[in-house]
Parts: structure tokens; C-alpha cells; sequence
């Protein structure tokens, strides 16, 4: 079960924004790259966040480059899922194979910034414990969860020496 | 019943009949990563043991920050360079110019799966491959296995009818495109593209127009192919490549839109976003000031792109203030602009030439503008910061409207100036 805070975002969060291009030479050190985790949308993000926190967006969240480093330093910064209206295409994939869970749920509109959050990703509900509301989502396909369980395709591979069923 | 392009591809990929939807491991033909993400993909590619690649043909592209400009990233080329040796992988370095240029120019193949860890790597759409971009442990699973598991997309049938306007090219299209559907609005899909106006255009044009499917969060942008594209394929000196290759005329698409291009006008996308599109007649009133203007990337950075601006620029020379950079998509770019002479009509119109690559595109290097500063780019993407400094702001033109630009010093509609 995942738990944690509620941060806030808007729609088209794109992945300059996540993973500003001018620290491209900070790619092969993920670490430092994800200290400057989404600072253009706010100042200081990666040092504001506690681990466990959560990310709510509008829709098409992760447009942009193909950079899976996007993925991995929201994951690496401590985030433990991603809510939004909806993904970019490449950014889900790649979520997926990095093992950052996410969410796809059409009521972010009604989650305050700093309400406490749980997700239950196999039966597919939020709860914001704070305003005591709950919502339901889509659950993840099976072959997706499979490799989120085994948090990102390249454990998976390792473990099973082939791709979950399709 | 019919197939869609992207149903026939992946079909021909899985050794069964495939239909939109499903969920396949398919075999892919082209892989590739580029200096953003290759070092990633090799990283991935050892965690998991690989040690040889599989995918018939594999490539790296030094591209992005080439020549370097700092000591980390010569370091992570370097990697690149020692794996390509090391597994036999050819590494395009700086010079080359850019993957997906490359690509088109020397190994796609109509009806080819084509990745790459870079998301444009739908240009190769504009031959009638299925090409879509991917993370670099994708990528690293398809150089280990030679293939990955894909959703059929649906698909959107993009009809494009009529003759474009004197003034008005394919980069209008596809900023037309953006404008009805949005940044979202082709997620999970595929586009194909039909029509009077695709059947006339040259596979340069089509490139253009594949290239930018994923600003509307497509997966690939398919083109079908046809004489033009057997046309291309022999420019490049290898016609045996070509087959035609087209959708089944019953196929069945999720959605469709037509679109009349005689109607249509040069266009602009404004800050920040790719599909906040107006018409540059409008836009010009409000007399909006550019400080740079830069002609090239893997969108426009082609030779037809490059004499589409000289048009404008050699008749009335270029504003003093304004900085322009040019940069060829290509080598072969590149040396047929020197052999036409165009490169020394721009150094003698006070532009920049820049080494074929990204250039300032992906804002590392070569062209980063100051806080406050305007950049009229032919790329693809506006997204704040993505040149390299988000107190800065990026319009989006065809080739024609950066030339004017670069003429007056604001957005003008080139069309008075052609
Ligand atoms: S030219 Fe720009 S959009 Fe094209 S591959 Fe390079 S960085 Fe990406």
C-alpha cells in the first residue's frame, strides 16, 4: 500500500520540466540530477518532498523526450507515485520499467496540496484521508503490475528470463 | 476485415494477425540511442546480462551535445564509443548529424519496426516504418533480445486534401495538426496520414510531418509509400529498399480528421506549448521582437529547409539584430548545401553554421538564449527551459517564417516577403 503527501502539479507537466535539459550532463548521475527534480515548476521541489510523497497532475503528464531519467529521479527523489489525468505515452512505458507506480484518475481536481493520500494499486482505489473521500481508477493491466510488482522490467527479466505473459 | 498500416506492420513483426489493441512481442529491425540516452541504455543493457546484440541493425548517435561541450559528457561518448567497438555497433559520431536524419537517409525501410530512445524517432513514419521512441531500458532489452513487447496503437486517420498555399509548407500541417488535436490528443494512438496532399508530397515533407506525430502524444506517425518514396529511396542509392505499402482501404480507425491545406496559412506555436498555435497574420500585429532565429534540427533541418529560407533571406538580407544559426540535419545535408552553395550564401548573410547535430534544439550548447530573450526556432518543442533557459521564451515556424523573422527582427508573415 502505498501512503504519502499530496503535491500539487497542473497539466502538460512535460519532461523539461522533470528533467530540465540543461543538466543533461548530470544523466549518468541520477542522484544530483534528481536535486533539481521539477524546480522550474517549484522552487526546491527534490528538497521540500518527504519520502513517500505523492504527485497529483492534470492530464498529459511526461510529455516530451523519450529520457526515462525522468522517471527514475521522481523515483529516486522519493516519490512513491504518480496521480494524474492522464500520461504521455512513453513516460507510462517507462514509469512502468523503472518501477515508479502510476495512477490514472480523472478526479485530481478534488486533492488538495498536503492531503495524505493512499493508494491500493491491485484493486485500483484512492483514498484522501484527509477529506475522507475515496475514488476508484482503471487497476493497471496485469502484464504491467506484474513488472511493477517486481519493481521494473529489468528485475523482472533477471528473475523470469522472459516478459510476463501477454 | 481491413488493416490499418500499424495493424499490417506489427502482424508482419509477430508471424500472426494482429489487431489493435492487443498486447505483442514483436521483433524489431532498427534500434538506436543517442548521447542523452545511450549511456543509460548500455548500462542496462550489462545489468542484464546481454552479451551480444540481436537486433538486426543497431546504432548509436552522438548527436545531441556533439562536439562536446563538457568534460562529463565526453566521458559518457567515450563509453559509447568503446561499446560500439566492443559489440559491433556502428557509432555515428559528431558530424553525422542527427539519428533520425541519418535513419531516413540511410537504413529505414517501408514496413520496418524501428525504435530508439528519443522520442522523434517517428520521422522514420515519413518512409511507412512503424518507428516509435522509448526509453533507454526498452531500447537496451531490444539490443539484447531483438525485440519488446508493444500495444497495437489504434490509429487516427489524418486525411490531408488539396495543394498548399505559395508560402505554406508541411510544418504548417503539422502545426494545423497540433492545433485540432492538442498535446494529448493522439495518446496510445498512431497517426496515418492520406490523401491528395500526402500523395504529392516528396518523403523531405513527409519527414517533416511524421516527425512532429509524437507533439500530440502519438506513438508513430505513418506515412504510406508510394512512388515518392521509392523516388527518395533511389536519391539515397538504394531503391531495392523500396515496397509499396499502404493501408487496406477498409481498415478501421478510431477517429478521422480532414483537413483542406489549401485553406491554410503560415503558422506559429507560441510559448510554451506546442499546440498553442495561431495564424502568423495575426500574430505579426502584435509586433513581437526576435532576438534568434535557428534553422535546422531533425524537423526542418533538411536541404529543401534550408533553400525554402534562403528564398527569403538572400532577397533581403538578414536584421542586424538578430543572431541566425544554421544547422544541417545531416553530413550528406551538409555537403549538398556546400555543393549547392547555399552554406556560403548564409556565412555572407551573417549566419552561423553550425556541425550537424541537435545544436541548440535540446539547450546544452551552441545557442542559448539570455533571460528574457525570443528564439524563432524551426524545432519541434517550446517546452519552457527546453533551449537551455526557462526565463526565455521559443516560437515554432516553418522554415519561411524564421527566414522572415530573421529578416524584420519580429514575427512576420513570409509570405510578403517571398
Ligand atoms: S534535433 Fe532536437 S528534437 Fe531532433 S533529435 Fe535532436 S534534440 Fe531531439
Amino acid at each position: 500500500m502505498i501512503r504519502g503527501r499530496a503535491w500539487k502539479l497542473g497539466d502538460d507537466i512535460s519532461t523539461d520540466h522533470i528533467a530540465p535539459g540543461r543538466y543533461f550532463h548530470l544523466r549518468n548521475d541520477l542522484e544530483k540530477l534528481a536535486e533539481h527534480l521539477l524546480e522550474d515548476v517549484i522552487e526546491g521541489f527534490a528538497q521540500k518532498i518527504n519520502k513517500g510523497d505523492v504527485i497529483v497532475a492534470g492530464k498529459n503528464f511526461g510529455l516530451g523526450s523519450s529520457r526515462e531519467h525522468a522517471a527514475r529521479i521522481i523515483k529516486i527523489a522519493g516519490i512513491s507515485c504518480v496521480i494524474a489525468k492522464s500520461f504521455a505515452r512513453i513516460f507510462y512505458r517507462n514509469a512502468i520499467n523503472v518501477g515508479l507506480p502510476l495512477v490514472e484518475l480523472k478526479e485530481t481536481d478534488e486533492i488538495n496540496q498536503g492531503d495524505e493520500l493512499e493508494v491500493d494499486l491491485e484493486r485500483g482505489v484512492v483514498r484522501n484521508l484527509t477529506t475522507g473521500r475515496e475514488y476508484r481508477f482503471t487497476p493497471i493491466p496485469k502484464f504491467l503490475l506484474e513488472i511493477l510488482k517486481e519493481d521494473g522490467i529489468v528485475n523482472y527479466l533477471k528473475k523470469h528470463g522472459t516478459f510476463p505473459e501477454v | 476485415m481491413g488493416k490499418t498500416l500499424t495493424e499490417k506492420i506489427f502482424s508482419e513483426h509477430t508471424g500472426r494477425e494482429v489487431k489493435a489493441g492487443e498486447i505483442v512481442l514483436a521483433s524489431v529491425d532498427i534500434a538506436m540511442a543517442q548521447d542523452g540516452t545511450g549511456p543509460l541504455m548500455i548500462k542496462e543493457f550489462q545489468e542484464l546480462g546481454f552479451k551480444e546484440v540481436k537486433v538486426p541493425k543497431a546504432f548509436l548517435f552522438i548527436d545531441h551535445a556533439s562536439p562536446s561541450p563538457r568534460r562529463e559528457l565526453s566521458n559518457s561518448q567515450k563509453l559509447m564509443r568503446e561499446f560500439g567497438k566492443q559489440m559491433g555497433v556502428v557509432v555515428f559520431d559528431m558530424g553525422d548529424g542527427i539519428s533520425h536524419q541519418v535513419l531516413a537517409e540511410r537504413f529505414v525501410r517501408p514496413g520496418d519496426l524501428v525504435v530508439g530512445a528519443d522520442s522523434h524517432t517517428c520521422t522514420a513514419g515519413g518512409l511507412g516504418a512503424f518507428g516509435t521512441g522509448m526509453g533507454s531500458t526498452d531500447v537496451a532489452i531490444v539490443f539484447g533480445l531483438g525485440k519488446n513487447w508493444f500495444k497495437v496503437p489504434e490509429a487516427i486517420r489524418v486525411v490531408l486534401e488539396g495543394k498548399l498555399p505559395e508560402g505554406v509548407y508541411a510544418k504548417d500541417v503539422i502545426l494545423e495538426i497540433a492545433r485540432i488535436l492538442g498535446s494529448d490528443g493522439a495518446t496510445y494512438k498512431a497517426l496515418e496520414f492520406q490523401g491528395s496532399c500526402v500523395e504529392g508530397m516528396d518523403v523531405d515533407d513527409r519527414l517533416t510531418i511524421s516527425n512532429m506525430a509524437v507533439e500530440v502524444g502519438a506513438k508513430a506517425g505513418l506515412m504510406p509509400s508510394d512512388e515518392k518514396t521509392r523516388e527518395y529511396l533511389k536519391k539515397m542509392g538504394r531503391e531495392e529498399d523500396y515496397r509499396e505499402l499502404k493501408p487496406d482501404p477498409d481498415a478501421i480507425y478510431e477517429q478521422e480528421i480532414v483537413i483542406d491545406v489549401s485553406k491554410l496559412e503560415p503558422l506559429v506555436a507560441l510559448p510554451h506549448y506546442v499546440d498553442n498555435v495561431k495564424r502568423v497574420s495575426e500574430v505579426e500585429k502584435e509586433k513581437i521582437k526576435i532576438d534568434q532565429v535557428f534553422i535546422g534540427t531533425c524537423t526542418n533541418g533538411r536541404l529543401k529547409d534550408l533553400e525554402i529560407a534562403l528564398k527569403i533571406l538572400r532577397k533581403h538580407g538578414k536584421h542586424p539584430d538578430v543572431r541566425l544559426i544554421v544547422g544541417p540535419a545531416s553530413r550528406r545535408v551538409y555537403a549538398e548545401a556546400l555543393e549547392k552553395g547555399l552554406i556560403k550564401e548564409f556565412v555572407e548573410l551573417g549566419a552561423a553554421i553550425i556541425p550537424p547535430g541537435c545544436g541548440p534544439c535540446v539547450g546544452i550548447h551552441l545557442g542559448v538564449m539570455a533571460d528574457g530573450e525570443r528564439v524563432l526556432s524551426t524545432q519541434n518543442r517550446n517546452f519552457k527551459g527546453r533551449m537551455g533557459n526557462p526565463e526565455g521564451e521559443i516560437y515554432l515556424g516553418s522554415p519561411a517564417v524564421a527566414a522572415a523573422a530573421a529578416v524584420t527582427g519580429y514575427i512576420t508573415d513570409p509570405r510578403r516577403l517571398l
